[in-house]
């Protein structure tokens, strides 16, 4: 193969152990691809090259050795909310500015164990915070999915269509690309667009309340949340951590079960990780879903919600029956609240954890005339509006007087959230099947989200109700829309069942087949 | 419930943020959007429901108390602003 950017994970893998490639080639490949690329996409904020080259050569000496761990020499992307030592770690925040941690998180750590190689760090929604990427302090990624048009072309016979196809009446069709910019999704927008262009062969991501399945579904992507617990929180950026699991996007349902079994493990350091040995997760996939019973919630068919994503839902039941497994109707009932309760627990614990940014231990320093108006002064340079924002109603809804009003109702709402996930599974549902967003990718700076930042929250209104669960969740793309956009479904698990996941999912993705945008950058 | 500017105001300052006038009248049209948006939770009945503490049913793991750490000052201020001697340097606090 020419391209070495093009082979999926478990290919480069057999490819670097029979030393038919090396790991500084594909290496080198991919620190190519992203400097031509990155202009166009802005998926990357920092560019480690010398890093990677420098990992890619030690892994190349274990290589050639017979040695190595499962991911020796396979270049990945890291989201710039995962604490890298001694390289650029801001959570895409002006107030990180020049932040160098002096550790490196257990999950980065688990990687380069495993003998992956560091291309560099992705962008994101400011501390995580987004669903378009449009909230980075180092501007908005570009999702390489641009729409398209379909037309029919009458061309004479002979004529050689380039991409199309000559049929026997002369005419072609050829699908032509709109201009217009779309988003990735977020917050794992630098993640899910690297992936998609092929400037990384996975990347590393988190997801608080849909920020890795998001982004997956509108790149074309596969990307799972696993279960609370699976994957160490330990020097990541904290958002709201109740809610906040790292989890791969790949390019496919095999790589993101290579990568998930790497990057999770049993931590001392963080203490909701979960004693439960990682099971491998690559052995799911190809087992057959024969008498799986899977779950489909009447909840999930929203209001004006495109007659695609019911259409693609209606195939994806059709997928897993053809299959052999049982569809039965499921409700859960309380997903409707999922959402709004989100936006009080998680602006909450944001407002709690993002108290450390003062201008005094890392980061940025606007000076005041007392200490106070440091800090204040600090905050408001450092934050954007949308971080602001979340800490404000964070503040609000845990000042005196309102906190049985707002924070504990969310709680509360919360239970019963995750007791309708329990009692569909205690029925015997294995998994539950649903759209993993209410739409494609949209438009970079789209009018309506930004008059109304509810707008954009609703994004997140079929992978939200998982996060305040804690339940493990899958995005797998699943088709294009009539616009030629990548549209993905979602599967949900038991807990701690994520190798159902892998293996339902493999099932959706033997039928709908990968997705790769046109390239256009 | 809804907030008015001067609640804005004294949330901003409880955040420690600093907010000009343009921004504390921005920002109440934004946090009543989001408040008239989780106002619907009070539909739930939530009579006899315990909040969530924990999504996953463990108890939570404890340490040996013993020092596993330290040692690593120069670590700890490397990133910050403004050092001395290992110290954090901040605006005068005490008159």
């Amino acid at each position: 193969m020419s391209d070495l950017t093009q082979l999926t994970i478990s290919q480069a893998r057999a490819k670097l152990r029979s030393r038919e490639i090396t790991a500084t080639e594909i290496t080198e490949a991919y620190l190519s691809a992203i400097e031509r690329a990155n202009p166009a996409l802005n998926a990357y904020v920092v560019v480690t090259d010398d890093r990677a080259r420098d990992m890619a050569k030690a892994s190349d000496a274990k290589l050639a050795k017979g040695e190595g761990g499962s991911l020796e020499g396979i270049p990945l992307g890291i989201k710039d909310l995962f604490g890298t030592e001694g390289v650029h770690t801001q959570a895409c925040s002006h107030v990180l500015d020049g932040f160098k941690p002096r550790y490196e998180s257990t999950i980065t750590a688990n990687l380069w164990a495993d003998g992956a190689v560091m291309l560099g760090k992705l962008n994101m929604d400011e501390f995580a915070m987004g669903s378009s990427n449009e909230t980075s302090y180092y501007g908005p990624v570009i999702n390489p999915w641009r729409r398209s048009r379909l037309d029919t072309v009458v061309m004479p016979t002979t004529h050689q269509g380039e991409g199309g196809f000559v049929s026997a009446g002369g005419t072609r069709t050829a699908r032509t690309l709109d201009n217009a910019q779309l988003v990735p999704g977020g917050s794992s927008g630098g993640s899910a667009s690297a992936v998609s262009a092929f400037l990384c062969a996975g990347a590393t991501a988190t997801d608080t309340g849909g920020s890795i399945r998001q982004p997956a579904a509108f790149t074309g992507t596969v990307g799972i949340k696993p279960t609370y617990g699976r994957c160490s929180r330990w020097g990541i950026v904290a958002f709201a951590s109740s809610l906040d699991q790292a989890g791969p996007i790949a390019r496919d349902v095999r790589d993101a079960a290579i990568l998930l079994k790497s990057m999770a493990s049993v931590d001392p350091k963080d203490t909701t990780s979960v004693d439960l040995p990682v099971p491998d997760y690559e052995a799911a996939i190809g087992r057959p879903i024969k008498g799986m019973k899977v779950g489909i919630p009447k909840e999930y068919r929203v209001d004006d919600m495109p007659a695609e994503i019911e259409a693609l839902w209606q195939k994806g039941i059709a997928w897993l029956r053809d299959a052999g497994a049982e569809i039965v109707d499921i409700s859960l009932p309380h997903t409707k609240y999922a959402l709004p309760a989100y936006y009080i627990v998680a602006p909450a614990e944001a407002s709690s954890n993002l108290a450390r940014y003062d201008g005094v231990r890392y980061g940025l320093r606007v000076p005041g005339k007392d200490i106070v108006d440091m800090y204040e002064n600090t905050r408001a340079a450092g934050f954007g509006r949308e971080v602001k924002r979340r800490i404000m109603i964070g503040t609000y809804v845990l000042s005196a007087g309102y906190y049985d009003a707002y924070y504990l109702q969310a709680q509360k709402v919360r239970t019963l959230i995750k007791r309708d996930f329990e009692n569909v599974f205690a029925a015997g549902v294995d998994v539950i099947l649903t759209p993993a967003t209410p739409s494609a990718a949209f438009g970079i700076a789209d009018e309506d989200m930004a008059a109304d930042p509810v707008k954009m929250y609703l994004n997140d209104i079929f992978t939200v109700t998982v996060n305040m669960a804690g339940l493990p969740g899958i995005a797998v793309p699943a088709g294009l829309d009539a616009k030629g956009l990548p549209l993905g479904l979602q599967l949900i698990g038991r807990p701690f069942d994520e190798e159902t996941l892998f293996q339902t999912a493999h099932v959706i993705e033997q039928a709908a087949g990968t997705l790769q945008p046109e390239k256009w950058w | 419930m809804s907030v008015d500017i001067k609640t804005v105001k004294r949330v901003a300052h409880l955040a420690r943020i600093a907010v000009s006038e343009e921004d504390a009248e921005r920002m109440t049209g934004e946090l009543n959007a989001i408040l008239g948006f989780v106002e619907q939770l009070n539909e739930v009945d939530v009579s006899g429901v315990e909040p969530m503490t924990s999504v996953t049913p463990m108890a939570m793991k404890k340490r040996q108390d013993g020092v596993t750490d330290g040692g690593k000052a120069a670590d700890i201020v490397a990133n910050a602003p403004a050092t001395e001697e290992n110290f954090f340097l901040v605006p005068k606090v005490v008159e």
